[in-house]
């Protein structure tokens, strides 16, 4: 490795290998840095994503990165009451070694260095302002300049806080999440299920997302007001007890999936923040593979531009905050008004709302009817309706 | 004043994130709690998904 570049990316995920493949591909030096010994190992994830979205985000996109290909969605209210959805957008069930794995490779093909088991630890500040990152590689640490440093560090992240931006979110704003890869079961391949009540994930939900018709993740997330008081690896063990009995266990994982408000700042002097180090999954779903990777695109563009011009202040940066809100960040603030709805709703609610929505014959169950049913026959949700739209 | 059980800990950084002290440091499979910055705050062990964090008693 040399001692300088143009960008330095922290974070070989969807969105810091986007970033470095557009940095790269704007004429920049880069150089990725990730802390695993390989990328996309191990898989914190469900795996779920929207096709328009990783079409939108990915150009193209690899069969040999699909297990699975999604056309209906099946909700399960507390009481089991049963609403299936066949919405407009088909999903994807991702192989996330092969996805991560194959975008670090455009990113090195597009010009980008990679390095694996390579710990970013600290950054280098010099009157404030960052210049690169402190380093643990191969049992020595190295120091690094950038202009630019990249943080696409994952929930984890602490390459924002170095640099003075706020990314810390309480308890009650992260997903305390487990998950296990579960065989030998017999599942809809074509079907993601979504199982809600305060027995099963309080403050989430359980998901079953299909590999293949005998294999799928399984998992719920809880946010940490509820985790303090029953783990997430309990209620999960529960869960596959009643669903799922006696199936073999593939993978289990945990992780943290940020479900806050979209953060104001996500860039700094000489720095930037990209995926879930900026908090930008989708706070509704904890969806965040598509929203990184767009994210990681326009970073990598703007830094680009930056280092261009030689201005490299937050000020320079701060046009990646304002097409970022422009696109997905608006997106993410109505989902999060959702969730707080969402959210406020007791099991009884929900059962009385699923049941309502059992009578919309599933043809006509788009997002728009469901809400328009549900508006209709649950006063209480046209209160709450309302403060999502203003 | 927090215990990290390493043979429950599956390493995934949730924990760091909700820290307000900065004090959690994830390096692969190493967890190390720095006890000069911990504040005893206890959000690491009411968020660890999987019971690997515990308030010493």
């Amino acid at each position: 490795m040399t001692a300088a570049y143009d960008i330095i990316v922290a974070g070989a995920g969807p969105g810091g290998s986007w970033a470095a493949k557009a940095a790269a591909e704007n004429g920049m030096s880069v150089l990725m840095l990730e802390k695993d010994r390989e990328v996309g190992i191990p898989v914190r994830c469900a795996e779920g994503v929207s096709v328009q979205g990783l079409e939108l985000a990915a150009g193209s996109v690899d069969a040999r990165w699909i297990a699975a290909t999604i056309t209906g969605a099946r909700f399960v209210a507390p009481n089991g009451t049963v609403i299936d959805a066949y919405p407009d957008d088909r999903g994807y069930i991702l192989h996330r070694r092969i996805f991560d794995s194959d975008l670090a490779e455009r990113a090195v093909q597009a010009g980008a260095r990679l390095q694996t088991n390579a710990f970013v630890c600290g950054l280098l500040l010099e009157g404030g302002r960052v210049c690169g990152v402190r380093c643990r590689c191969g049992g020595r640490t190295l120091d690094l300049k950038a202009r630019i440093v990249i943080g696409a560090d994952g929930t984890e992240s602490r390459v924002g806080r170095w640099a003075g931006l706020d990314t810390r979110l309480p308890p009650a704003l992260m997903e305390s999440c487990v998950q296990k890869t579960l065989t030998g079961i017999d599942v809809d391949p074509g079907r993601v299920e979504f199982h809600l009540g305060t027995m099963i994930a309080p403050g989430g939900y359980a998901w079953v997302f299909p590999k293949n018709a005998h294999t799928a993740n399984v998992g719920l997330g809880i946010t940490g007001e509820f985790a303090a008081a029953r783990k997430p690896a309990d209620y999960l063990d529960h869960f596959i007890e009643t669903r799922f009995p006696g199936a073999s266990v593939l993978a289990a994982v945990a992780g943290g999936v940020p479900v806050g408000p979209p953060l104001s700042r996500l860039t700094g002097d000489g720095i930037m923040l990209v995926g879930d180090a900026a908090r930008q999954a989708n706070p509704l779903t904890g969806g965040g593979i598509v929203n990184a990777m767009i994210a990681g695109r326009i970073a990598g563009e703007t830094a680009a531009r930056a280092v261009r011009k030689g201005r490299l202040t937050r000020h320079a940066l701060s046009a990646y905050e304002k097409e970022w809100e422009k696109t997905e960040g608006r997106q993410c603030r109505f989902s999060y008004r959702i969730k707080q709805v969402v959210d406020a709703f007791s099991d009884e609610e929900l059962n009385r709302t699923a049941e309502l929505l059992a009578a919309v014959p599933p043809e006509r169950r788009s997002a728009f009817q469901i809400f328009r049913a549900a508006l209709v026959r649950h006063p209480k949700l046209i209160l709450q309706a309302a403060k999502i739209f203003t | 004043m927090i215990d990290v059980l390493l043979e429950f800990c599956d390493f995934c950084g949730t924990c760091v994130g909700v820290c307000p002290t900065d004090a959690i440091t994830l390096e692969q499979v190493q967890l190390h709690i720095d006890s000069e910055l911990c504040a005893g705050c206890g959000d690491c062990v009411d968020i660890c998904p999987v019971g690997a964090l515990e308030r010493q008693a």
